[in-house]
């Protein structure tokens, strides 16, 4: 991708963002034409604010890799990111805003009387926070190394240095106006780019991708090795090779590559000639091969049904318990205004998520051999120039890459905002961090290092192991405590540690890579399947075992999350 | 293995060794300070604790449930087998033994209750209890109820036990009286506020009216509508708390009112980040500081008034600041206006809002208020953005 091209379009979608904040926010004018009630923030405006926190670089980059990579069973993806909207309106959205709670500590602390809960709930949520955090940088990395060609770290390092300025500089707060233009920018950034990616491949006479077989280089393709990688070659295939290969430095050498293993060092740059079948690793081997167009065909983790379910669970019950997603509900003025937010936000993803497929597919088609480096999150960034060329590729790779900035700055520094003020709420105040621009180093610093320490995680998996951890905590304890009397205090905790303990564990040990693979490594990796019934389980039994302990204002708190507001007032009297 | 297993085996013992000898030293400590004081200056200790444990539930008044805690906690510290908290009427709780001389007790309570030992009889043999001995529980010099204790023989010192731990429980009930007194005093200092829309501020409103109706009837009309609107939210009586967009839109008629008497001498500037305006605040918290910041802005100057209210959202806080270009404020002065001691001419408006907001949120969310003489004011809050226990009513 053209550098210059790139880092213009990142530039111009930041500079945008600090425009429409500065013009958003200082609306400022005398009384006579002002009303304050007619300016509390519209529904359908805050839809867009919340889903332009919403998505992140894992549905920016991270589901088009994957389904490049794995197939339609990656398609659960982004049907969950919006299902989980779905089970938000039926279950949450209306009775957690007529709670008044901000954070969800907030609405463990109003619905159950108890600090104790609120501590707790704090702790999980940072944990949350800062798991969703992870992919974030690890996306910002992923840009800036295809922009720049810095390390990965670097980027990471840079988008975090940039959100805490941001933030701590009180730049980008919760800010419905910029939040809602990023959502419009992300989706601008996707269509316009593929209504002219589609014109090319129809002009390239709309080749079918053949879905059952090995992919193959549609065209020649000269291929860059970053890091050393070993593949396996099915049929010898002829190749022009700068760099290392099999131990030999060689400069422009064509060679047969045979049967059989061979090993790239790192910048290595390796030239294709069309109609070859691309070389995988061992690694993405089976998964990448027959069966991509076919649910629950390949044998991913050996137990593909048992993952589609853990993924299903975590997506359609983890929204509600993402901090940055909940806040954003405060800003509604009633419980009514929240489920229509709700309602408008299904759309809008829905829209957005109709794209990615297509992504995936052109990808498959145009850009294989991302498959052999293993950068298959780089697909939305590299197709543009791969289809287009030229500098109206130039302009849109430019669109696209600002795009994912605009995703993985809004949410980031949503996060960021969020976990800054638990942490200085809930989880340090006894270190005398009162202000919530103090704790924004801590917030974004542990992901940072940590994002610096995992290697090699899928962006749009690591969002996964966010979601399994909020599915397991946080959806019983808003659940159960809008709609079962009976929880209590103990009961809340309980469920709160075993559920999203457990499942945090889960997730620790995936990232840490400790598991062995088959079923145990499975049964971390997607937790939701048993943590979820854990969570509500444990909830569920020790309130039932501590009925003595039922918070005293329980039907008053029900009566106030549950009895809805009078209907809006109608126009006044001409 | 054996470079590490060693230096794993010292490390451990390291710590076992440090453990057992900081154990060994607080332990010695504390025998050593066991020795050196009397057991007559820790049973004294102890029956101080005892006596103010005792005694502090009554801080909620005298109720069935609080004199039942102060019975249970009293009984071992006057070492009695029975005793009885009781109101002018009826007893209130039996604490220990020999329960069934509770009628008796009761029957004895008409008339005021005064100091006196009377014996109790029943037929049950070995029942610990023989006479009792009663002190009377006042609060604010008037007789409330009484304590008596029950023992199987009558001495004086039990007697005067009765007597002491009447009068230290009396205190607390005094305390209790005090607390109630005082939120009396805070509501009625509420009901003053919610009344407070000055006469003048009356008058003037309707004679400005008055000015626009043979004019511009239109307008005249709405500003009768914004009279109507802005009386009926101040003198509201439900709930203690509402939103921060009820409270602005209040705010706006107050202005637009004003801004009909002052014409182009008042410029306002609201800056409203719409994120904070579902924000819950006590009831009227805004509107006096507004008026304060037009009669500092206007009635006391003849220049141009510039009045900016800004609302900002600050995370987990909203930052709201009025500020205006009047004539500003002797901070010394200031001081003792949010002390309460500058005489009554002050108003109750600042620092009525300045002790609410610390009663609500606590003591580091009082007003934060920058001035000069002739430097113009400019008054900061900070209001959570949740609180246990803040809830606005519904809108209206």
């Amino acid at each position: 991708m053209n550098r210059t091209y790139g880092i213009a379009g990142v530039t111009a979608v930041v500079l945008a963002t600090v425009l429409v904040g500065a013009l958003g926010l200082r609306v400022s004018r005398t009384t006579s034409d002002f009303y304050v009630a007619s300016r509390t923030v519209a529904p359908r405006l805050n839809a867009f604010a919340v889903s332009g926190e919403y998505l992140s670089a894992a549905s920016f980059l991270g589901v088009a890799g994957l389904v490049l990579a794995q197939g339609v069973d990656m398609l659960w993806f982004p049907i969950g990111y919006t299902a989980g909207f779905l089970v938000l309106l039926v279950f949450v959205a209306a009775p957690l805003r007529r709670s008044g709670a901000y954070t969800l500590p907030d609405f463990a602390e109003a619905r159950l009387e108890s600090r104790a809960v609120r501590r707790v709930a704090g702790v999980l949520v940072v944990g949350i926070g800062w798991l969703y955090l992870l992919p974030q940088l690890r996306g910002a990395g992923l840009t800036l190394r295809l922009l720049t060609g810095a390390p990965g770290w670097l980027g990471a390092l840079v988008v975090a240095a940039v959100v805490t300025a941001a933030v701590a500089a009180g730049g980008m707060r919760s800010i419905t106006f910029v939040q809602a233009f990023q959502y419009w920018l992300k989706l601008t950034a996707l269509l316009v780019p593929v209504l002219f990616l589609l014109l090319a491949w129809r002009a390239d006479r709309a080749p079918a991708p053949v879905w059952d077989q090995r992919p193959v280089f549609h065209r020649s393709a000269e291929v860059r090795v970053d890091r050393p990688v070993t593949v396996t070659v099915r049929e010898p295939v002829g190749v022009t090779v700068s760099g290392t290969v099999d131990g030999r430095t060689v400069h422009g050498v064509s060679l047969l590559l045979g049967e059989g293993p061979h090993r790239f060092g790192a910048d290595t740059t390796v030239r294709f000639p069309a109609g070859a079948v691309v070389p995988l690793p061992d690694r993405t081997a089976d998964r990448a091969l027959a069966g991509w167009a076919e649910p629950l065909s390949s044998s991913r983790e050996q137990h593909g049904l048992y993952a589609t379910y853990g993924l299903i669970l975590a997506t359609f019950l983890g929204t509600m318990g993402l901090p940055h997603v909940v806040v954003r509900f405060y800003t509604n003025p009633d419980g009514r205004a929240a489920r229509r937010t709700t309602v408008s936000v299904l759309g809008l993803l829905g829209a957005f998520y109709l794209l990615m497929p297509l992504y995936g597919m052109l990808g498959r088609l145009y850009a294989p051999d991302l498959l052999l480096t293993g950068d298959t999150d780089a697909v939305v960034l590299v197709l543009p120039q791969r289809l287009i060329g030229g500098a109206a590729g130039n302009l849109l790779g430019a669109l696209v890459a600002g795009g994912a900035c605009a995703a993985f700055l809004s949410t980031a520094s949503g996060l960021t905002m969020s976990v800054a003020g638990v942490l200085a709420q809930d989880v340090l105040p006894t270190l005398g961090v009162r202000h919530f621009r103090l704790a924004t180093l801590p917030a974004i610093a542990v992901p940072t290092a940590a994002s610096a320490l995992v290697g090699d995680l899928p962006v749009a998996d690591a969002v996964g192991l966010a979601f399994a951890v909020s599915a397991s905590s946080f959806c019983p304890l808003l659940v159960l405590g809008i709609w079962w009397r009976g929880l209590t205090p103990p009961g809340a905790i309980a469920g709160l540690l075993l559920g999203g303990g457990s499942a945090l564990t889960a997730v620790t040990a995936t990232i840490a890579g400790g598991a062995d693979p088959g079923w145990p490594h499975t049964l971390l990796a997607w937790p939701a399947v048993w943590s979820v019934p854990v969570g509500f389980a444990a909830m569920i039994l020790i309130s039932l075992a501590t009925r003595d302990r039922v918070p005293p204002g329980t039907a008053t708190t029900m009566a106030r999350l549950h009895l809805p507001e009078p209907p809006p007032p109608g126009p006044p009297p001409a | 293995m054996t470079v590490l297993g060693t230096l794993a085996l010292v490390l451990v013992g390291l710590a076992v060794f440090v453990c057992g000898a900081a154990l060994g030293h607080g332990a010695a400590r504390r025998q050593r300070e066991h020795a050196a004081d009397g057991d007559e200056v820790r049973a004294l200790a102890r029956a101080l604790h005892s006596a103010g444990l005792a005694a502090a539930p009554l801080r909620g008044g005298l109720g069935p449930d609080t004199a039942r805690r102060a019975a249970r906690r009293l009984r071992p510290l006057l070492a009695v087998p029975a005793l009885a908290v009781t109101d002018t009427t009826s007893v209130l709780a039996w604490d220990g033994a020999a329960e069934h001389h509770r009628n008796q007790l009761e029957a004895r309570l008409t008339g005021p209750p005064r100091s006196h030992t009377f014996p109790l009889t029943c037929d049950a043999g070995g029942c610990p209890v023989r006479w009792g001995a009663l002190a009377p529980l006042t609060a604010g010099g008037r007789p409330v109820g009484a304590l008596v204790v029950c023992a199987a023989t009558e001495t004086s010192a039990h007697a005067r036990a009765a007597e002491a731990a009447a009068a230290r429980l009396s205190l607390d009930l005094d305390l209790a009286g005090l607390d109630r007194a005082r939120a009396d005093a805070y509501e009625a200092e509420m009901r003053a506020l919610r009344a407070q829309i000055s006469p003048h501020f009356i008058y003037n409103s309707l004679a400005s009216i008055a000015s626009f109706v043979r004019t511009d009837p239109e307008r005249a009309r709405e500003l009768l509508q914004e009279f109507a609107d802005f009386t009926r939210y101040s003198f509201r009586r439900d709930g203690d708390f509402t939103t921060l967009a009820e409270e602005l839109r209040s705010i706006e008629q107050y202005l637009e009112l004003a801004r009909a008497r002052f014409g182009r001498r008042l410029e306002v500037t609201l800056r409203i980040a719409p994120e904070v305006l579902p924000v819950t605040l006590p009831f009227l918290c805004l509107q006096p500081l507004v008026e304060n910041a037009l009669k500092h802005g206007l009635e006391e100057s003849v220049e141009r008034s510039v009045i900016t209210i800004t609302a900002e959202d600050e995370g987990t806080e909203a930052r709201v600041a009025i500020e205006d270009n009047g004539v500003g404020m002797d901070p010394e002065r200031l001081r003792a206006i949010l002390r309460g001691t500058a005489g009554a001419a002050t108003g109750i408006g600042l620092s009525n809002v300045d002790r609410r907001l610390r009663q609500v949120y606590g003591d580091d969310h009082g007003l934060v208020i920058e001035t000069g003489v002739g430097a113009g004011t400019k008054i900061t809050l900070r209001l959570p953005k949740f609180r246990p226990g803040v809830q606005a009513p519904p809108p209206v």
